[in-house]
């Protein structure tokens, strides 16, 4: 495969298909290590302990979360 | 005297509930928490930013505080209970305020997609507390699906106009074998007293501290109307009545007929 599949992160497209999720939030900045940060791929939770070892398909839609002030 | 709240079995310090969202700056931020002494505070869940990095509010809260996320922003069952799973993951914690919003105007709750969400939340081991309406019927039906706690608003959120109907609140009080707590609504100091004075449990406050053109003296404020209005609550006030009734005696006046 000479391209990488189009992954949505944060509904971003990002050509990362085939990375793992500790990859991925490598490449956008964040530290994988960091607390306070949640991922879910198409809906369902992906725990902390399966970030590096779960890898990303074409069209897959990945969310990246942390808190926030709020009410 | 012993006058914990006690929620899901965890005590409490303070009866106050305070919002992190719309204050000037983190270090009013900071000042206005400590100064109403609540323990309780509520963070959201968002994306992170991946154009920029920004201060985590956790880092800001520096772990002082018993982090309470909510699901604001959510406008469906599912919605929420995704949510509710990412804040228990980033996290660590299984509680949860629990919203559903069903009105962007009003912010009003969607109580069918609310008691959805907090059935699922509560089967999969959550600590849910809902922002409810004040609708004593909603209420029940929130505590019978397992709900630790109801939070009725007072009136829509943000609004600043208190407690609307303290009528809805005192019969769910009277109703609820779970804390009451009231969340939204509150404009000032009074208005946090009078849903104590109603026997609530605790009260929830973020936009009439933050907005408040001085933050840290309406945290100071609302802490002492949390203690005064439960005070008041706990004395037992007297009943209200149409007609006056003297407090100084009527016996011995002078140029009364002596009988």
């Amino acid at each position: 495969m000479s391209e990488l599949g189009v992954v949505k992160v944060n509904g971003r497209d990002m050509a990362c298909a085939g990375k793992t999720v500790s990859e991925v939030l490598e490449s956008v900045g964040v530290n994988p290590a960091q607390h306070g940060v949640a991922v879910a791929v198409n809906g369902e939770i992906v725990s902390r302990n399966e970030w590096g070892l779960i890898r990303l398909k074409a069209g897959d839609v990945v969310e990246v979360v942390t808190a926030v002030a709020g009410g | 005297m012993d006058d914990q709240l006690v929620i899901a079995g965890r005590r409490f310090n303070s009866r106050l509930f305070v919002g992190t969202a719309r204050y000037p700056n983190h270090r009013v931020l900071l000042d206005a928490l400590e100064a109403c002494g609540a323990e309780v505070v509520t963070v959201a869940i968002r994306r992170v930013n991946l154009a920029e990095r920004e201060h985590s509010i956790l880092e800001v809260l520096g772990g002082r505080y018993f982090i309470l996320p909510n699901t604001a922003g959510c406008y469906t069952a599912r919605e929420a209970v995704l949510t509710a799973k990412l804040a228990r993951e980033a996290l660590g914690t299984s509680w949860v305020k629990l919203e559903v919003i069903g009105d962007d105007e009003t912010l009003y709750p969607d109580s069918a997609q609310l008691l959805e969400a907090a059935k699922q939340l509560v089967d999969e081991g959550f600590i849910v507390l809902p922002y409810c309406s004040d609708d004593p019927v909603l209420c029940a039906k929130l505590e019978k699906v397992g709900c630790e706690a109801v939070m009725p608003l007072g009136a829509p959120i943000g609004s600043g106009m208190g407690i609307l109907n303290p009528y809805n609140i005192r019969i769910i009080k009277k109703n609820a074998g779970v804390p009451v707590i009231v969340d939204a609504g509150v404009g000032t100091a009074s208005d946090v007293a009078v849903a104590m004075e109603l026997g609530c449990d605790g009260v929830l406050v973020n936009t009439a501290i933050a907005q408040a053109k001085n933050p840290v003296a309406m945290a100071k404020a609302i802490r002492m109307a949390v203690e005064a209005g439960r005070l008041a609550y706990l004395a037992g006030r007297i009943p209200r009545r149409l007609y006056a009734e003297p407090s100084s005696p009527m016996e011995g006046r002078i140029g009364a007929a002596d009988t």
